[in-house]
């Protein structure tokens, strides 16, 4: 696997989208991705895979590392007919997810092409995702106990 | 001894339409989805990804769907999924301080930084059957409270071990790999990264044994839930085509940090020690009990003598697993003919040796043998 070819583009931002997208629901990532309506032709230098990443948990959360259980990954990469290499990484088990994050994150090493993307794919899948954890944590947070003090007699 | 045996595929083909057709029940009901079972039979989907130790959703509904809701067998299905897969390497540790939690809870201290979220649990159910689930009725929506998600859950373990009252964790090895059970054989004496790995995917029942018989005085280790937190958590991974770390996914885990009454050693003065649990999904029960039974193993290293069987590791790790055990027991049920020939063999034998010694020793008259 050769390197990605383009170095226009600072890794703390292909680490962000590459992030956002693994994590967003397949059929919203599809949909936005329709929306933008681009479709650029590309080889596939890697198809598709389907395997296994080891997950690390630490002892008492903080401490040395130890082999919690395996999840499901699907990868893929691919390079635009340009020459812009792009990977695609998400939990589970998403063929078409991976190749899509691959085409994008290609597509997001083109200049002319980061701020449409951003805009209209990484930004409302990173509110979408907010908002879900938002809920979440709201619900739990309904859960949280109030401790009260009955005052004693004499108010000791 | 395994002889092969031939015959019986007719019987077998359809033993196995039969088991399709047992599994489907009857046909005016609707059919499963594996949607159902992930959202509504979710801690069953937990504890066979806890114990299949892979985090796949579907594939447990699946391998639910498949085995007729028989968990272990279930397990066993993803397990044998796993093995067809490559492997793409290791996460990064997953930090549980940034968790989004539904449920944390201590049983230490009662102002925790945080708070004390109950979360979804059977906890305060009084454990009656609920007549009302037996209608398909709309069910309301949980309420909800103000909440900042950008604050982070500081640990209760974290509180005391800045007292030096609780000993801290042992640290990472930098440059080490972790060790990998699923890579290279257990063997023993096993490093606690190795045991902790072993009862991850332990038998949630038989770690729950054996952390119950810590409690009934077998290797009593004095524990209190430091903390129980379950919610979601990223997942960091480092692709080789990159070099820096993206998120691929967000997973839900269980954490127990269990706190130890400990007197104190020749080395150590008096303090707490731990025992620490992880599972997928919201396995408490499993966490829990893999805090005890983790703390229990500790034994030789915090010098207290192995007594107890949740004590003793080769005992503990290599009865664990739950597709080895049910593996085991169950290949009794396949032919054993030859085997059974020979015993019965040896069986005759002997009893015809004895026999024959009792007679040459015991004259034989009417009454004798009229007496046997």
């Amino acid at each position: 696997m050769p390197p990605s070819s383009s170095h226009s583009v600072a890794p703390p931002q292909r680490q962000r989208w590459l992030s956002v997208l693994a994590k967003a629901p397949s059929e919203r990532l599809e949909t936005l991705w329709q929306t933008l309506g681009v479709a650029p032709s590309y080889t596939l230098l890697r198809r598709p895979e389907i395997g296994l990443v080891m997950v690390q948990g630490r002892i008492s959360g903080s401490g040395a590392p130890f082999a919690a259980g395996e999840m499901t990954v699907t990868r893929a990469a691919i390079r635009l007919d340009s020459g812009e290499v792009g990977i695609g990484y998400v939990g589970g088990r998403h063929p078409r997810q991976a190749e899509l994050i691959a085409t994008i994150d290609a597509l997001g090493q083109r200049p002319e092409w980061q701020d449409a993307i951003e805009q209209q794919i990484v930004t409302p899948l990173e509110q979408e995702a907010d908002a879900r954890r938002t809920m979440r944590a709201a619900k739990a947070a309904a859960t949280k106990v109030d401790f009260f003090t009955v005052a004693r007699e004499g108010g000791a | 001894m395994y002889v092969a045996v031939k015959g019986g595929e007719t019987a077998i083909a359809h033993s196995l339409d039969l088991l399709a057709d047992r599994r489907r029940g009857a046909r005016d009901l609707p059919e499963l989805t594996l949607d159902q079972i992930d959202q509504q039979l979710s801690l069953a989907v937990d504890r066979v990804m806890t114990e299949g130790s892979c985090y796949d959703r579907t594939l447990a509904a699946l391998a639910i769907k498949q085995a007729r809701g028989d968990l272990f067998e279930a397990v066993f299905l993803l397990r044998a999924y796993r093995t067809t897969l490559p492997r793409f390497g290791h996460s990064l540790p997953i930090d549980t301080s940034r968790m989004v939690a539904d449920r944390r809870i201590s049983s230490t201290f009662k102002d925790v930084p945080g708070g004390q979220v109950l979360g979804p649990t059977f906890d305060y159910t009084h454990r009656l059957l609920d007549f009302s689930l037996m209608t398909g009725d709309e069910r309301p929506t949980a309420p909800t409270a103000p909440v900042d998600t950008a604050q982070e859950l500081p640990r209760v373990g974290d509180i005391l071990e800045r007292e030096g009252m609780l000993e801290p964790p042992p640290p990472a090895d930098a440059g080490a790999p972790t060790q990998d059970i699923t890579r290279d054989p257990l063997t023993f004496p096993a490093a606690r990264a190795v045991r902790l790995q072993n009862l991850a995917r332990g038998d949630e029942g038989f770690l729950l044994a054996l952390g119950y018989s810590t409690q009934r005085g077998y290797g009593n280790n004095h524990p209190f839930v430091g903390e129980v937190r379950y919610g979601s958590v990223p997942v960091g991974f480092v692709p080789e085509e990159l070099g820096f770390a993206i998120e691929i996914a967000e997973i839900d885990v269980t954490e127990c940090d269990m706190v130890n009454q400990f007197a104190g050693s020749h080395d150590v003065p008096p303090q707490f020690t731990r025992g620490y649990g992880l599972a997928f999904g919201h396995s408490e029960r499993k966490a829990m009990s893999m805090a005890l039974v983790d703390r229990a193993l500790r034994a030789d290293e915090l010098s207290e003598g192995v007594t107890s069987p949740a004590q003793d590791e080769e005992f503990v790790l290599a009865h664990s697993d739950s597709v080895e055990a049910s593996g085991f027991v169950q290949h009794l049920k396949l032919p054993h003919y030859v085997d059974f020939q020979s015993e019965l063999v040896v069986v005759r034998t002997l009893r015809e040796e004895v026999e024959a010694r009792r007679r040459r020793s015991t004259p034989v008259s009417a009454f004798g043998q009229a007496a046997e």
